[in-house]
């Protein structure tokens, strides 16, 4: 080998029968890699769900899934809205300026993040890595919350807490706000998740 | 090559001998057993470090073998999945025993390697020429993280669901490509039965397969190269008569006797741990992995399984705030370079250059603590990686470095306790204090080992290891 003289005409043939091989071996990974992808059948069941909040009474949280995923609608109380004001100044991001394309459609785009000021509905889901935070409604010093607490939500996970509208307070792993889904009312005590004027989410 | 050559035996020799002498015309099985066991000739001072790589590998046909029998009954299906685990423990005769083995044994598998690891580190094993040897085994060590990870959604409890969901979110925090990649991942917007089943597979045949061949890498390098020792002395540099190093024995039967003296002791704890604690108090297997999973509820406190903890803390400590004392580590660490390393100038500017893109990147308003959490939650597994290279030692062995190496090491390794201690407890702001500095001990221990390393009075080495016979 070396010294012996290369045949251009078969070194050509030689390249190009390992390109095409190259090719088909790309290809196939290509298929595998692309069966990960959701099945037709997953995309599917995104459908819209309708909740009813007739029953809900004041301080009361209900939780409905949608796309696989808890949703809340809670039903605040005056008391509940009121604190909003106070933790403006302790949230990071009190306007839900942040990503408002994924996070806050522009109906939530408000203090109390909602379309009525009491009905809160957002995706139950921590934005630092998906846990689902628990209620804490009780306001005052309890464990793993800070002792001006006001009421609002803890993350089991990392430590996340959310204000009454969701909204993240400084300092803590969760980068966002959790999500508003697109949602409309459908009368005043019947709601529909996934879809509003605009369409479906 | 050599034209085929018949093994003459006289016509009276056993049976057994012709018949090992046919297959050796046609298979070199004798010869593999010498190369890979029967003659391998290994350091005669071993101590017991050295029983965790024969151990590690019994742990892995254990894990093999159990898991076949219980992919027997299991189902791989979300709405099955669970009640399929519960009826092995239940109604398949002795099913709660192969569970129980194939639980306990994940978690004997990383205490095993964890000492493997440990024995490496403090005898200098990764060193020139075994920097293969400890790549193979970094390989393992990953595909073993992986194996239980995904072993561990299996069961479909509350934790398998939750911890699962976290993790995978994890990719979630890549910028640009993350939030796809994470769906990718999944199958599906949440963690479902498409992610079971893929799992699953990984699980039981894509893992297991490359774990066995990285096994058989390592295992071939080691026996290239021969065995260190706890004195860290190359015995190929001093051969007897016969060839072989004057300090080495073979290893049949030396160490066969050694190490089954081993297995004994260790099947006798591990058996202690199948039958009277296999839950061992929630570290192998977790309560609330006993509810089957809810996508609507996270359990109140979520904890990754001990194995897990320490690199979770690292995880957990990177808060916001916590990005600027990074950023000045990071700073200090490249002005650091720049003074004290022998780099080529070119080296130095490229370093400056990605760490001023990293301080950068670490600004809050460029990307957030979350994604840096992911990327020093990699970089503390990854940096294991890099040990040959960053130890400049003079002496491979500690027992010849000064000794306040000593206390270096004994830093480094209560550093890594106490975060996996605090990975399993949930966060309050002291304890994510503490896990912020052991974290950056954790850093420290590695960054600055090619300056630590080399420093102080080393002790002499002897020519020949130090053996006492007993």
């Amino acid at each position: 080998m070396g010294n012996e003289k290369i045949d251009s005409g078969r070194r050509g043939l030689l390249v190009a029968t390992g390109a095409a091989g190259g090719v088909v071996g790309l290809a196939t990974a290509g298929a595998l890699v692309s069966t990960f992808q959701p099945s037709e059948r997953a995309k599917a069941a995104g459908a819209p769900v309708e909740v009813d909040i007739a029953a809900l009474n004041p301080g009361e949280m209900i939780t409905v899934e949608w796309r696989g995923k808890p949703v809340w609608v809670l039903k605040r109380t005056p008391e509940m809205v009121a604190s909003l004001k106070k933790t403006d100044g302790k949230v990071a991001d009190a306007e839900s300026k942040r990503n408002p394309d994924e996070f806050t459609p522009e109906y939530a785009r408000n203090e109390w993040r909602s379309r009525k000021p009491d009905i809160l509905v957002a995706v139950g889901i921590c934005t630092h890595l998906g846990c689902s935070p628990s209620s804490k409604f009780q306001p005052g010093p309890q464990p793993s919350l800070p002792d001006d607490w006001e009421g609002g939500f803890l993350c089991p996970c990392h430590g996340s807490t959310f204000d009454m509208a969701g909204r993240v307070f400084k300092n803590k792993p969760a980068p966002d706000n959790l999500q508003v889904p697109r949602y409309m009312f459908l009368t005043d005590t019947k709601l529909v998740i996934g879809k509003d004027e605009k369409g479906e989410a | 090559m050599a034209a085929f050559k018949e093994t003459k035996l006289p016509a009276d020799a056993p049976a057994a001998q012709k018949a090992l002498g046919w297959v050796d015309d046609r298979f070199p099985l004798t010869k593999l057993w010498n190369d890979q066991w029967g003659k391998y000739y290994a350091p005669k001072n071993f101590n017991f470090w050295y029983i965790f790589g024969s151990l590690a590998m019994l742990v892995l046909v254990l894990q093999i073998v159990t898991g076949i029998f219980l992919t027997m009954h299991y189902k791989p299906d979300a709405t099955l999945a669970f009640a399929s685990v519960e009826y092995i423990m239940r109604e398949v005769p002795s099913g709660w025993l192969v569970r129980y083995m194939h639980s306990t044994g994940a978690s004997a598998f990383f205490i095993i390697i964890y000492l493997h690891m440990t024995r490496a580190l403090l005898y200098g094993s990764y060193r020139k020429p075994r920097e293969l040897i400890w790549l193979f085994g970094f390989a393992i060590f990953l595909c073993l993280m992986a194996e239980a990870f995904f072993g561990y959604l299996l069961p479909w409890g509350q934790m398998s669901y939750w911890g699962a969901q976290v993790i995978v979110n994890l990719f979630g925090a890549i910028p640009l490509i993350g939030p796809d990649l994470s769906l990718w991942i999944r199958g599906d917007y949440v963690v479902s039965d498409a992610t079971l089943n893929r799992f699953f597979a990984f699980h039981v045949i894509a893992i297991p397969l490359v774990l066995l061949g990285l096994v058989a890498a390592h295992l071939i390098a080691l026996h290239e190269i021969g065995s260190s020792n706890p004195d860290g002395i190359e015995v190929k540099e001093n051969l007897g008569p016969d060839g072989h190093p004057l300090d080495s024995i073979p290893s049949h039967p030396y160490y066969t006797v050694h190490d089954l003296f081993g297995v004994s002791v260790f099947l006798l704890i591990f058996s202690c741990v199948v039958f009277f604690a296999p839950e061992m108090g929630g570290y192998f297997l977790e309560y609330n992995n006993f509810l089957p999973g809810d996508s609507l509820k996270t359990p109140l406190h979520i904890a990754p399984t001990w194995y897990f903890t320490p690199f979770y803390s690292v995880l957990r400590a990177t808060t916001a705030d916590f990005m600027w004392v990074l950023m000045c580590f990071v700073a200090a660490y490249t002005v650091f370079i720049w003074l004290k390393s022998r780099l080529a100038r070119i080296t130095k500017i490229i370093i400056a250059v990605v760490a001023l893109l990293a301080i950068v990147g670490m600004l809050p308003q460029v990307l957030d603590a979350k994604f840096w959490g992911v990327v020093f939650f990699g970089g503390s597994v990854v940096i294991l990686a890099f040990m040959p290279w960053l130890d400049h030692s003079p002496v491979k062995s500690i027992r010849y470095r000064p000794n306040w190496h000593k206390y270096v090491y004994a830093v480094f390794f209560i550093s890594f306790l106490v975060l996996g201690v605090l990975g399993t407890l949930p966060p309050t702001e002291g304890r994510t204090i503490i896990s912020q500095v052991c974290t950056l001990l954790y850093f420290s221990f590695f960054l600055f080992m090619p300056w630590w390393s080399t420093m102080g009075t080393f002790k002499k080495v002897p020519d020949r290891v130090v053996f006492h016979p007993h």
